[in-house]
């Protein structure tokens, strides 16, 4: 499955990357909040365990909010907030 | 009472989630315990068999403490350079700085002494065009030599396929001859037949022959103590000379930038948000030391694996004295295999932490049997050999780091078997190529050609690394390109 980057709803946004590897997932996820406006949220899906330490600091060193993390066999599911 | 059997319902069905997963953890660490057993059963019954195995298992410990290192810090030299240019973090460059600084201390005292097994590489500006090769080729695959390895343990398939493309490349790439004869300078050609080597090497006829016996060895291969006219096995030349010039001085400026530009704005603007001063030297100082303690995690993992490659160089030059050889070729003629031993009876014996030839051994090996004649080049025939893996030192360290870092995984519920797509499976095989062409122009990986190199003042070290920083740029702007394209596509649908 390729990455997938859906609007769920007004401010809420889906970014899939589930099967992708270094550097893919924090790439996207970076080009992703980008996109996004200020307070908007992005749930990011990712099973790519050494990406997530990388996602976690980007998110910190840009002022962005790790609202939620859950871990489910493998997979990565994570609520970010755009500042 | 409908709505109280649908809660009965749920927190059952929620109950049985748990107890299932808590039934997978335990056997995930059953896993991880029966992989620890099988080679600790390998270590005991080989020794049993003959006692000079335990050359093969002290490779075979190193790796696996490598291995249980990398996966528990996801130590990653691509990661280093490439988070630091794509997401501007600098958490693992910081981690392998910090481990490369603590190798470098634990090797001061055992190179002061004369029992380093370490021996500098040639230097010039050919290591930075093999950085070059090798950062793009570790970006593009997801991972370099070493992390490949990690990752692998961690039943990411992707990193499988890295290694095989790296180790494939390699050993064709170590074996070309024919037509790439006519990219050879006709300097490089007279100097490697002016050399007198073997004629079974046969050395006017293949690219990488020439460019080493041509090129690579006429260079100088010194250490920073040498450059400063001190001797390695030396107080002043160990500690002064490799460790302070070598090592912490370059370390701290390089730390210093990357704090600058790339750790100062967001800690100071955390500390201010905090209400807390970050004004003066002393605010820097705070600051600087909050990128080092960032992610204890890597910092652990550095500490243990700088004390552990000095450590793995000390036993193996202990063993050598003990058995009276200076190559594991000896040894492994002395239990009696002497297939695949170079001309001049060695076999790839590094002594230290080394990644990229052992691949290309199994591959080399692994052709021969398939009929390929490939004994005629200076990198198997002359000074590596292509021994049968199951009893290659050096392999003996690669599986056992693969199954360190399976063994940790296990244990932290981390480990999922990972199927590549087919675009994956793509940048695996270009990034794995490019890494075999950089690992063999430069004589080594990130590991062997980096990291092991900095720690022990061999002035081509950090040429190696300036020339993978320059490829990790390159491949970051490929990728920024890449995925900016294919994310583009997906926003414009979403109106954004």
């Amino acid at each position: 499955m390729g990455m997938t980057f859906e609007k769920k709803e007004e401010g809420r946004y889906v970014l899939n990357v589930n099967g992708y590897v270094c550097p893919h997932p924090q790439i996207y996820t970076k080009k992703a909040l980008e996109k996004l406006g200020s307070g908007d949220f992005l749930e990011l899906i990712f099973d790519n365990p050494s990406s997530g330490e990388s996602i976690e600091a980007m998110i910190e060193n840009d002022g962005n909010e790790l609202v939620e993390k859950k871990t489910e066999s493998g997979q990565f599911e994570w609520l970010i907030q755009k500042a | 009472m409908q709505q109280q059997v649908a809660n009965v319902a749920t927190a059952e069905t929620a109950v049985a989630k748990m107890t299932l997963e808590e039934e997978a953890k335990r056997k995930k660490r059953l896993w991880a315990l029966g992989l620890l057993g099988f080679f600790a059963i390998v270590s005991v019954g080989t020794f049993a068999y003959n006692e000079y195995y335990i050359y093969l298992s002290v490779y075979l410990w190193f790796g696996m403490i490598y291995g249980m290192c990398l996966q528990y810090g996801r130590f990653c030299f691509s990661s280093a350079f490439r988070d630091l240019f794509a997401i501007k973090v600098p958490r693992m460059l910081v981690g392998i700085v910090i481990a490369t600084l603590l190798f470098g201390a634990v090797s001061a005292p055992i190179t002061a002494i004369g029992l380093s097994t370490f021996h500098a590489a040639p230097v010039s500006s050919h290591a930075i065009i093999a950085g070059v090769f090798f950062g793009i080729g570790m970006v593009i695959a997801g991972g370099c030599a070493s992390s490949s390895l990690y990752k692998t343990g961690e039943g990411n398939m992707n990193a499988l396929i890295v290694i095989l493309s790296l180790s494939l490349t390699q050993a064709l790439f170590a074996d070309v001859g024919g037509w790439a004869n006519n990219f050879v300078p006709e300097a490089w050609t007279q100097s490697a037949a002016a050399r007198g080597l073997p004629a079974s090497i046969n050395v006017t006829d293949g690219w990488v022959d020439q460019y080493l016996a041509g090129y690579v060895w006429n260079q100088p291969a010194v250490t920073y103590a040498e450059v400063l006219g001190m001797s390695n096995a030396s107080v002043s030349g160990a500690f002064v000379g490799n460790l302070l010039v070598g090592i912490v001085v370059p370390a701290s400026l390089l730390l210093a930038v990357v704090y600058v530009l790339y750790w100062r704005k967001g800690y100071r603007r955390k500390q201010q948000k905090a209400g807390k001063d970050v004004s003066g030297f002393t605010g820097e100082l705070a600051g600087y030391w909050s990128m080092i303690i960032a992610n204890k995690r890597t910092a652990i993992a550095g500490l243990i694996l700088g004390i552990a490659c000095a450590l793995h160089m000390l036993v193996i030059q202990g063993l050598r004295v003990k058995f009276g050889f200076k190559n594991a070729g000896v040894l492994l003629e002395r239990i009696g295999w002497d297939f695949g031993l170079s001309v001049q009876g060695t076999v790839f014996d590094p002594g230290y932490w080394y990644v990229t030839t052992q691949e290309a051994q199994w591959v080399g090996w692994t052709l021969q049997k398939m009929g390929v004649e490939n004994l005629d080049n200076i990198y198997f025939g002359f000074v590596n050999g292509i021994p049968n893996p199951a009893i290659n030192p050096a392999d003996w360290m690669s599986f056992a780091l693969i199954g360190g870092a399976a063994i940790i995984a296990l244990y932290h519920n981390e480990f999922k078997f990972k199927k590549p797509t087919w675009e994956t499976a793509m940048w695996s095989v270009i990034g794995g190529a490019f890494m075999g062409i950089g690992a063999r122009l430069g004589l080594g990986c990130n590991v062997g050609a980096f990291f092991v190199r900095v720690a022990n003042g061999d002035c081509s070290g950090w040429l190696f690394g300036l020339g993978m920083a320059g490829g990790a740029y390159m491949g970051v702007k490929f990728f920024n390109w890449w995925t900016e394209r294919k994310l583009a596509k997906e926003a414009e649908a979403c109106g954004l």
